[in-house]
């Protein structure tokens, strides 16, 4: 396996935005790099004024999904926010919003929350993805 | 169980997924290589997450044991 992980994240609903967090904070206990690159819907849910909100579910969650994540949160878990902020300060993750994502959404780096590096567009993403894997979220 | 001396106890109880090994990460960071890490988890899945990650970084897993859900790791920082 490489020692830089992509993550491509797309959607913006809390479930998979955890999962984004736990193989982002897995690969920093490794010793890997990873570049995570914001799109559409989870560079949203990254705004500095919702990124706390609930951003609900996957609609396969159900309302059973819905009750499973809540316990799962009551008994501790950590929010994927939390889980970011971790996985940054254990090792190497860099987190970019896409450019044309910015475009659609009308907003600026200002407009997002301080956990998010900067802007790039989609070739120094490549760039900087090197041979490792890139995964689509 | 054994009764080593450890440098640092971390304990995880009660964490899921990946936080027991986060915490793991960042504390064997903070220590000199040689020292003795312990950590105490009830993550089912935390086991095989151990054994991988002691391999995949090269810090040695001295120990591990469980004890009725209660699950010690013993760690030596490389």
């Amino acid at each position: 396996m490489s020692d830089t992980i992509n993550l491509v994240l797309f959607s913006g609903t809390d479930d998979k935005l955890q999962v984004a967090s736990v193989l982002t904070a897995g690969a920093a206990a490794l010793g890997k790099r990873v570049n995570i690159f914001l799109q559409y819907w989870a560079l949203d849910a990254f705004r500095a004024d919702r990124i706390d909100a609930d951003h609900g579910l996957a609609p396969e969650a159900g309302p059973a999904g819905r009750a499973a994540v809540d316990a799962l949160r009551a008994a501790g878990q950590a929010s994927w926010k939390e889980t970011l902020v971790q996985a940054k300060e254990l090792g190497e993750v860099d987190i970019q919003a896409c450019s044309l994502s910015m475009d659609l959404l009308h907003i600026e780096q200002s407009d997002l929350d301080p956990i998010v590096d900067g802007v790039e567009g989609v070739t120094a993403f490549y760039l900087n993805a090197d041979d490792g894997e890139i995964v689509f979220i | 169980m054994s009764a080593v001396q450890v440098a640092r106890t971390v304990d995880a109880k009660g964490l899921s997924c990946p936080m027991p090994i986060v915490k793991t990460a960042q504390a064997i960071k903070e220590m000199p290589s040689g020292a003795l890490l312990e950590v105490i988890a009830t993550d089912p899945g935390s086991t095989k997450d151990f054994v991988a990650w002691a391999k995949s970084t090269g810090n040695e897993l001295v120990e591990q044991s469980a004890d009725g859900g209660v699950f010690r790791f013993i760690l030596r920082k490389k």
